[in-house]
């Protein structure tokens, strides 16, 4: 017999794109340890790199073709009411930057991390998100500010403003 | 095997197109191209536009050198595997993508072990001229760092 845990398991959605979205979100994964995790893509072929874990394939958006936005932001909706997640965790791009935009609005805790590839300075869609999303993470040093862990302890943190702590890599 | 790839959004033939003149003044090339829609002539190659994910596994194994743009799936499938990697960043100038990140990136990467940067055209060929040379950096590990994952970890579990 366990002893009673202190609250239900954490539900968390992972989503980003196919691609290096993909490949640097896939790099967290002992992070969802614990929690009823769903991974979301954009390629049905990625499932098995996450199994038996759940995956939800969805369509691929770009902020440059209205129609398939619009398809794409009806399906990540339809995710996001289902999974009802406590958390988001994005690496990028469209979808995920939809699906912590959506979450947000539900009391879902949003997370968003800056692709690797964004060196020199925040992707758009990374400063758009630092505007509503709980916390912003860059991956590099000089473009955030160190971001202070504390368990069990909250701690404030500017909207508008990115975080580091560590890379992918 | 030398592996080519371009990703898996568009076309990138002013690279393909000095990487296959060079493989073509080799008497023998083990080479394999995903080109992502291309009009440089491939023909007794190994090529496709596309790869799906297991495909692209299979060659990321079978590849001695992966010859790239500044991909970042590719460039992490490179340094979990050790495997040396040159990338020719493209440029948003010349309409290859929509903003100068992959120079970026290349930049911030480059004293990487393993890891290869072609600024032009002339440096690409040096660097294939001296290809069988290159060597990998160690492995690294399938897990995003220590600290980040901790900062996940925290951010869903914190109230």
């Amino acid at each position: 017999m366990s002893a009673p845990s202190p609250r239900p398991m954490r539900r968390v959605l992972a989503i980003s794109s196919r691609g290096g979205h993909w490949t640097q979100l896939r790099r967290l994964k002992t992070a969802f340890d614990g929690c009823d995790i769903t991974w979301a893509s954009t390629d049905a072929n990625l499932a098995r790199e996450v199994a038996p874990a759940r995956f939800v394939c969805i369509p691929e958006a770009s902020r440059w073709d209205r129609v398939r936005l619009v398809w794409s932001m009806i399906c990540v909706l339809v995710l996001v009411l289902r999974v009802r997640p406590h958390a988001i965790v994005s690496t990028g791009a469209a979808p995920g930057f939809l699906a912590l935009r959506i979450g947000s609005l539900i009391g879902a805790k949003t997370l968003w991390i800056d692709s690797f590839a964004n060196a020199e300075e925040l992707s758009l869609s990374g400063r758009k998100a630092a505007l509503f999303a709980d916390l912003t993470l860059t991956q590099w040093a000089h473009l955030g500010a160190p971001l202070e862990v504390k368990s069990g302890a909250k701690t404030s943190r500017a909207k508008g403003s990115a975080y580091y702590a560590g890379a992918v890599a | 095997m030398i592996f080519v790839t371009v990703g898996s959004q568009l076309p990138f033939d002013r690279f393909i197109a000095p990487v296959a003149a060079w493989a073509r003044a080799q008497t023998t090339c083990d080479i394999y191209f995903q080109h992502g829609g291309t009009t440089v002539d491939l023909s007794g190659f190994e090529h496709a536009a596309f790869v799906t994910p297991d495909e692209a596994a299979k060659l990321f194994e079978r590849a001695h050198v992966v010859v790239a743009h500044v991909g970042m799936g590719t460039i992490l499938t490179c340094l979990e595997l050790g495997k040396p990697i040159i990338v020719f960043p493209r440029k948003a100038s010349l309409g290859e993508t929509r903003n100068e990140h992959q120079s970026a990136s290349a930049r911030s990467l480059e004293s990487r072990a393993g890891f290869f940067v072609a600024w032009d055209e002339s440096e690409l060929h040096a660097l294939l001229e001296r290809i069988s040379t290159l060597s990998g950096g160690t492995r690294v590990s399938s897990d995003a760092s220590p600290e980040l994952i901790d900062a996940v970890r925290s951010f869903i579990h914190d109230a």
